[in-house]
C-alpha cells in the first residue's frame, strides 16, 4: 500500500516528545470567601501552546495569574497547592518572586507598554535584572527581542520613539518582545488579541506558533477559534473548575464532558 | 441535549435534517420504481426516475450550499461540526445512489422489449428489497442518531454482497446456455452491480452516522463477500 504523507496540523506529538514544564497539582484560590478555584491539576508541556478556554469568571484568569503569582498582588487572595516548574515549587517561601517573574512573562489584554520609548520598553527588563554588561549587549538583545516579536522591520528607525505611539497590534507585539527579552521559560498571555483587529491578531498568532517551539506558552482566550487555531493541547474551566484537558484537536471534535460540548458548541445559559 | 443560545443556528441545524430526510426519501422511492420499470417493463416510469434524479442532484447541491454557508458563518465545533461535515457527506453518496437507480432506470428502458427470464428478476427484486431496507435503516439510524442501528446496517451489507455473487454465477450461466441471452443479461448484470454499490454507499452512510454519533471510526474489518471481480466460470 501507498504511504500516505501526513499533514499534523496540531502536532499533537508534542505530547510525547516534550516533557512536562508546568506542574499543577490540587490549586485552590480564595477571594476571601469566594471559592474561586477549586483544586485545579494540571500538567502543561513544554515547547508547545496550551489554551485556557472558559465561559468569564470561570477561574482561567485565574489559575494563569497562578503561574507567575500575581495574585500576590491582591491582598484577598489565597492560593493553596502545589505548582512546580522544573521542579521547583514556585510556592515555596525561599523563592523570590521577581527572579520568578523574569522566567515566566505575561502579556495582557490591554496592550501596556511603559510610556517610554520603544527601544527602553525592551531594554528595561534586561537592565534591571542584570542580564546585559555593555550597550553593546543590550543593543543585540533589544534588536533580537523585537526580531523575534516581529517588530524590529517596522520599528528598526525609530526605536527612540515613544512606544507608546505605536498601533495597537505593534503595542501588543512589544509587549511580547518585553516578556521575551529577559529569557523566559513560559509565557502567559491573557486574552492578548481581544482588543486587537482580525490583521494584528493574525501576527500575534503567527507570532505565538514561531515563539512555541522555544517557550513554553499558556493563553487564556474568549474565542475558541483562536484557541483551536493556535495551541496544541486546550484546558476548559468552568465555576471554578478544571473540567477537561486533553489534545486541542480532540476537545474541538470530540470532547468528552458535556458541559465542554454544550460550552464549545454555543449551547450554554 | 442543550439548545444553541443563537436560536437560527438550531434551526439550521435542523433544516438541515429534513433536507437530508427528504433526499433519503427520494433515492428511496427512486430505487423502488427503477425495479417497478425493470419487472413491469414500463418505460414511462423508467422516463420519471431519470427526471427525478434531476431533483435528487438539486437537493445535493441545495444541501452542500447550505453546508458551506454554515461553516463560514458559524464556525461548528464538535458535534455540530460532525454533524455539518455528516450531512454533507450522507448527501453525496445519496445522489450516487440516485444515480444507480437512474442507471438501472435506462437499463429498464434498454430491455423493455426483451423476455425477462423470471428466476434471475426474483434475484434482482430481492437485492433491491434489501437494498431498500438498509437504506431506511441507515436513514432511520441517521434521524434518530442511533450508532448501534448505523453499525447493523454496516454489518448486513455482507448480505447483499452474497446474493450479488450468486446472480452474477446465474447470469453467467444463463449467457452460456445461449448467446442471445447475452445482451439482456449484461444488462441485469450491470443492474445487479448497481445494486450492490448502492449497499456500499449505504454502508458508507453507516459509517458516517457512527463518527458523528460516537465521534470516531468503525475500527473493525468490514466483512466484504463481493468475488465477483475474481470469478471466471470457464466455458469447457
Amino acid at each position: 500500500m501507498l504511504k500516505m504523507p501526513t499533514l499534523d496540523i496540531h502536532d499533537t506529538s508534542t505530547d510525547a516528545r516534550t516533557e512536562t514544564k508546568v506542574a499543577a497539582t490540587d490549586v485552590n484560590v480564595y477571594y476571601g470567601e469566594k471559592h474561586a478555584l477549586q483544586s485545579v491539576s494540571v500538567n502543561i508541556p513544554d515547547r508547545a501552546v496550551m489554551a485556557f478556554i472558559g465561559p468569564s469568571g470561570c477561574g482561567k484568569s485565574t489559575f494563569l495569574r497562578c503561574i507567575n503569582r500575581m495574585n500576590d498582588t491582591i491582598p484577598i487572595a489565597r492560593v493553596t497547592g502545589k505548582i512546580i516548574i522544573d521542579n521547583q515549587d514556585i510556592y515555596d517561601p525561599s523563592l523570590d518572586v521577581v527572579q520568578l517573574r523574569a522566567r515566566v512573562g505575561m502579556v495582557f489584554q490591554k496592550p501596556n507598554p511603559f510610556p517610554k520609548s520603544i527601544y527602553e520598553n525592551v531594554a528595561y527588563g534586561p537592565r534591571i535584572h542584570g542580564l546585559c554588561h555593555s550597550k553593546t549587549d543590550l543593543d543585540e538583545v533589544v534588536q533580537s527581542s523585537l526580531e523575534k516579536a516581529g517588530l524590529w522591520n517596522e520599528v528598526k528607525d525609530r526605536v527612540n520613539e515613544p512606544g507608546t505611539g505605536l498601533s495597537g497590534g505593534q503595542q501588543q507585539r512589544l509587549c511580547i518582545a518585553r516578556a521575551i527579552a529577559v529569557n523566559p521559560e513560559v509565557i502567559l498571555m491573557d486574552e492578548p488579541c481581544s482588543a486587537l483587529d482580525p490583521i494584528a491578531t493574525a501576527r500575534i498568532e503567527e507570532l505565538i506558533d514561531e515563539l512555541r517551539k522555544n517557550f513554553c506558552i499558556i493563553i487564556v482566550t474568549h474565542s475558541m477559534q483562536q484557541a483551536a487555531r493556535v495551541s496544541q493541547r486546550t484546558a476548559f474551566f468552568h465555576l471554578g473548575t478544571l473540567v477537561e484537558e486533553g489534545p486541542t484537536t480532540e476537545i474541538f471534535t470530540n470532547p468528552k464532558d458535556k458541559r465542554t460540548q454544550d460550552y464549545i458548541t454555543g449551547r450554554f445559559g | 441535549m442543550n439548545e444553541h443560545t443563537v436560536k437560527s443556528y438550531e434551526e439550521e441545524l435542523a433544516l438541515l435534517d429534513k433536507k437530508i430526510a427528504q433526499m433519503g426519501g427520494m433515492a428511496e422511492q427512486l430505487l423502488g420504481q427503477s425495479l417497478g420499470a425493470l419487472e413491469r417493463r414500463d418505460p414511462q416510469l423508467a422516463e420519471d426516475v431519470v427526471l427525478a434524479d434531476k431533483q435528487i442532484d438539486a437537493l445535493e447541491r441545495d444541501i452542500e450550499e447550505q453546508v458551506i454557508s454554515m461553516i463560514a458563518r458559524r464556525q461548528p465545533m464538535a458535534d455540530d461540526l460532525r454533524h455539518i461535515m455528516g450531512a454533507l457527506r450522507i448527501t453525496t453518496d445519496l445522489e450516487r445512489i440516485g444515480d444507480l437507480a437512474k442507471n438501472i432506470a435506462k437499463r429498464a428502458l434498454a430491455i423493455a422489449d426483451e423476455s425477462h427470464p423470471k428466476p434471475l428478476m426474483s434475484g434482482i427484486r430481492h437485492m433491491v428489497e434489501l437494498a431498500l431496507h438498509q437504506l431506511k435503516e441507515v436513514l432511520d439510524a441517521y434521524a434518530e442518531r442511533d450508532a448501534d442501528k448505523a453499525l447493523n446496517v454496516w454489518r448486513n451489507d455482507a448480505e447483499i454482497d452474497a446474493m450479488y455473487n450468486s446472480l452474477f454465477r446465474e447470469l453467467l450461466t444463463y449467457m452460456m446456455e445461449d448467446p442471445r441471452n447475452i445482451g439482456i443479461s449484461t444488462h441485469l448484470l450491470f443492474g445487479a452491480k448497481n445494486i450492490e454499490r448502492v449497499g456500499d454507499h449505504t454502508t458508507n452512510i453507516a459509517e458516517t452516522v457512527h463518527f458523528l454519533v460516537r465521534g470516531f471510526n468503525i475500527t473493525d474489518d468490514r466483512p466484504k463477500d463481493d468475488q465477483t471481480s475474481s470469478t471466471l466460470i470457464s466455458g469447457s
